[in-house]
Order: structure tokens, then sequence, then C-alpha cells
């Protein structure tokens, strides 16, 4: 969704200038997804493609429950599945919701080189503005959890909106409409806490004395949380970052590297400035010419007399 | 060439400038882009190139194009660019040029030390920038290698490039400075005095074996 809501924006990629923010008491959402609900059933896939009008290629069977076996620009949400044995060698199906996490603290709009090609609302919500993607590729880069995908026929980079076109008009997301079990929820990130909260200690009483909330501080915490049976190791779960973070290469990149460079330029031309002013440019003068020519008819006197 | 002094001394061949001046052209194209997919301070220049969208496209084929025109100027200039004793003795007395005694130090061959410098900054940056480059290019590389590898890939590439602009930019400003050197490379020729105050070496070279350049004959002959 592009302009209808930039007075909504709390960053914007690709700008040194502040984002309107006349708005204020936006209450942060969340999508909570709760892994020890799902069944694995896709509805929520579905939901997505409908809801978006995504239609992705059909693909081969690649011998997994994972279907298609990866997001691509088509594919926002995918369930990864998991096999997991666990300490009392009993099998455990782990089923996680993969899909772009809404960093408070985004890695890809950090990256992102184009001017208002990826927004954060208030409500914490990372979106792409398409009109102003330029397909580099940068978000990928910047993203800690491997989201982002850009297509190969209209070169826009494509993810997970957390449907911010309902969201905005007051309507939950499509998959946490479609969910029969009520693993994915949302509301505000509070709410969405607590609920996680009540949901933990009885995990908890269940006998999953790991079990947690996934609100990766080192992103700033994320606008789409999951509640984990293993919240001590979430790698279990098709490799969910155990603690996700922006690349320190990609900090530098973006960070340190653009005001030195700057900086670097900046004094070789005004350094070039001042010499030209100081010292003027370098000329060729008659006695340059003279003494040229001289070199030359030595030169020739010498051959002259040694031949 | 039609006011082309009698005397004067060809310093690049035609197809030497044709090739400096592609490889020119394609190393502004490739600042003026990549700065702008840099800092957001240069995005406007994005609309030199038909937007955000070409930009990202053609970046990518003006890079290959450079790699493929600058190995052209390698093979045509690396003999010209190997140091020597007296290129260490010249970088010792660099101070002096930079105030215009440039009397005082080494006599200087075809090319100066700082010349050479540029040369071989270059000639290493060039390729560190090419393949950098394809790692990064998203369409065709985008799945080639992993996403840590790419990011390392970014990094070197836009360090390399920020050096590759200030080396660029010491040398259009010595061109500019020296006056004759860009009337060199556009039309190829630069007057006996001109050699002798800035190239002595390359000079007496030319002298001796009755050369107008831009190479020694390899005999003595006549003066072509």
């Amino acid at each position: 969704m592009a302009d209808l809501q930039s007075q909504n924006y709390i960053r914007v990629s690709a700008t040194t200038l502040t984002p309107p923010a006349t708005r204020a008491n936006v209450e942060e959402v969340a999508k909570l997804i709760d892994v020890s609900r799902c069944i694995g059933c896709k509805a929520c896939q579905s939901a997505c493609m409908e809801w978006n009008d995504l239609r992705p290629e059909m693909e081969e069977f690649q011998g997994s429950y994972d279907n298609p076996h990866d997001l691509n620009p088509g594919v926002w949400t995918l369930m990864r599945f998991t096999e997991y044995e666990n300490t009392s060698g009993d099998l455990e199906w782990l089923i996680r919701k993969d899909g772009c996490m809404h960093c408070e603290d985004p890695g890809c709009l950090k990256a992102c080189p184009s001017p208002g090609a990826i927004v954060q609302y208030a409500n914490g919500i990372v979106d792409f503005v398409s009109d102003a993607c330029i397909g580099c590729g940068y978000c990928i880069k910047g993203c800690p959890f491997n989201i982002p995908r850009v297509s190969d026929k209209d070169h826009k980079s494509y993810k997970c909106t957390l449907c911010s076109d309902r969201v905005g008009v007051g309507l939950e997301p499509a998959c946490v409409k479609s969910c029969p079990t009520g693993a994915i929820m949302f509301g505000t990130k509070n709410d969405m806490k607590d609920w996680a909260g009540e949901r933990i200690e009885e995990l908890k009483e269940r006998g999953f004395e790991n079990a947690g909330l996934y609100d990766p501080a080192e992103v700033g915490g994320t606008h789409v949380m999951y509640v984990l049976h293993h919240a001590d190791k979430p790698s279990l779960y098709a490799g969910l970052p155990d603690r996700p973070r922006i690349s320190p290469i990609v900090g530098l990149w973006k960070g340190l590297m653009k005001p030195v460079a700057l900086l670097a330029l900046a004094f070789a031309g005004i350094g070039s400035l001042v010499h030209a002013i100081v010292a003027g440019p370098e000329e060729v003068d008659e006695e340059d010419e003279a003494a040229a020519r001289q070199e030359i008819e030595r030169v020739e006197r010498e051959r002259g007399a040694t031949s | 060439m039609s006011n082309r002094p009698k005397d004067a001394i060809t310093r690049y061949k035609t197809v030497s400038r044709l090739n400096h001046w592609l490889t020119a052209l394609c190393f502004v194209l490739l600042t003026l882009s990549g700065l702008a997919m840099f800092h957001p301070y240069f995005f406007f220049l994005s609309f030199l190139f038909g937007g955000g969208q070409w930009m990202r496209a053609i970046h990518p084929w003006i890079g290959v194009t450079l790699m493929a025109s600058f190995t052209g100027l390698f093979i045509q200039f690396w003999h010209h660019n190997l140091w020597a004793r007296h290129d260490t003795e010249w970088v010792k007395n660099v101070d002096k040029l930079l105030v215009g005694k440039e009397d005082e130090m080494p006599e200087v061959g075809v090319n100066n030390a700082g010349q050479k410098g540029v040369f071989w900054g270059m000639t290493i940056l060039v390729p560190v920038l090419l393949l950098s480059g394809l790692i990064a290019w998203e369409y065709y590389f985008g799945h080639a290698t992993s996403i840590p590898v790419q990011r390392i890939a970014l990094l070197i590439h836009s360090t390399a490039a920020i050096g590759a602009i200030l080396i660029w930019m010491v040398h259009v400003y010595a061109a500019l400075w020296i006056k004759g050197s860009m009337r060199a490379m556009w039309r190829g020729w630069v007057t006996p005095g001109w050699a002798w105050k800035h190239h002595r070496k390359w000079f007496r070279e030319l002298v001796e074996t009755r050369s107008n350049g831009p190479d020694p004959n390899p005999k003595p002959g006549n003066r072509a």
C-alpha cells in the first residue's frame, strides 16, 4: 500500500529527513503465532494468496511437507515442517509459519538504497512500496530472517505486508482470520504478549519447561512473535535464528562507511580546489620549449660527430 | 590534427585515446549510479539513468564494459608502469611537485610514480569491483552465493569503489593541473617542452632514438 498512510510512517528507507511525526499514541500491533497450536493445515497460506491475489507457479514435489519449498515473490508465508526427536526419544512435529517478522529495527529498511521503498508505520508494520523499489536485492542482505524475495519478472521485492491494507481499516490479517485452531492471533503488541504469557504458563504446566515467547530483542523486538515450546532453541524450528540481528557487515556498510566515505570524497575535492587556488596550474613556458630544442640539437650534433 | 605543430610528440595513439575515453565514460557512469545506490544524498542522480530501476539494471553492464575496456588499457600500458628505483625517489620528493618545483625531482620516464600508482591502484580495484559486483548482481547471481557472502561482497564493493573514486579524483585533478595533459589525451600530442618539463627521461629516450613517440624506436633511424 503506497501513499494512503504516508503520515503514519515512522521509518523510511534511504532518507536523512524525519518522517511525518504528528500522529501520536498509535498502538503497536503484533501477530502472535502459537506454534504449539498449529496443525499445519496451510489455511493461512491459502488465505494469504487469496487476499493478496497471489498465484505462485506450481512446483514439483521436493520430498517435504513444505509446499512450495521456499518463500518466493508470490509466497509471502510458508509452513515449514521439522521432525524433531526430543530428549525422551519422542517425535515432535514442529510446524512454523514462516514470513516477515516485522522487526522493530528492520534490517531490510536499513539496507535499502531507494528513498521510501521500505517504510515502517507507527503501528510497527514494515511495508515495501513497490513504486520506489529498484530491485537491487539489498533488503535480502539486510534481513536477518532471509525473507524478502525479488521477482525476476518485475524486479520488485516482495514479502508479507502483515495485511497492512486490512489492518489500516480495522481488520485482522487474512492468515489470522483463516486459522481454524486459533494458533494465529492479532492485536496490540501488549495484548499479544499478555496472551502469550498465559499460553506459556499452560505449556509449562504440560511439561514444556522451556516454553517461551520469541520476540528477539536484538532487532528491537518483532511485530510477529512466536510461542515456542522450545524457546531455548529457536533454531529447532526450521532454522529460526537463535539470536537474529542485523549483520555487523551490513551495519558497517550502512553505518560508519557512509559518513567516512563522504568525508574522504569531500576532503579530496576540497584539497584539489585549495591546491588549484594556492599553487595554480603547472604550465609549460617558452623556456621549457627552448630547453627541449637545445637538447634535440645537442643530441643531433653528437650523432653527427660520431657518425 | 590541423594545428598539430611539426615538432609535436605523440603521447597517446588514437586507439589508446579511444580506449581511455571509453573507460572514462564507464567509470563516470558507474560512479554516478554507484554513489546514488550508496548514499541517499546522491539518489537524485538515478534520474540521469531513467530512474532507479534502469540505474540498477544498467550499472552492472557498464561494470562489465569497464572491465573489458580497462583490460585494453592494461595491455597497452602495463610496461610503462613497472616500478623503478627512481620512482621511489620521486615519491619521497613529491612535496616539491605540489609546490611547482618539479625541476628538483628525479627525471621521469613515460609515466611518473603518481601515474603508476593510479595505474596499479585501478588494476587492483577494477577486478575487485567486478568480482564483488558480480556476487551482488541480484538478477543473475542472486542465488549463486550465500547471503553472508553477498553482504561481504557489498562491503568490499563499496569500499573498493570509494577507493577507486579517490584515485580517479587525483587522476582528474592532476590532468587539469598539469596543463597540456588534457590535450595529450584528447588530441594525442604534446610539445617537446611539455615532455622536457614533465617526462624528461622519456623525452631523452625519444630524442636518442629519433622517435616522435609514444615509444622509443627500437633501432635508431630517421625521425618519422
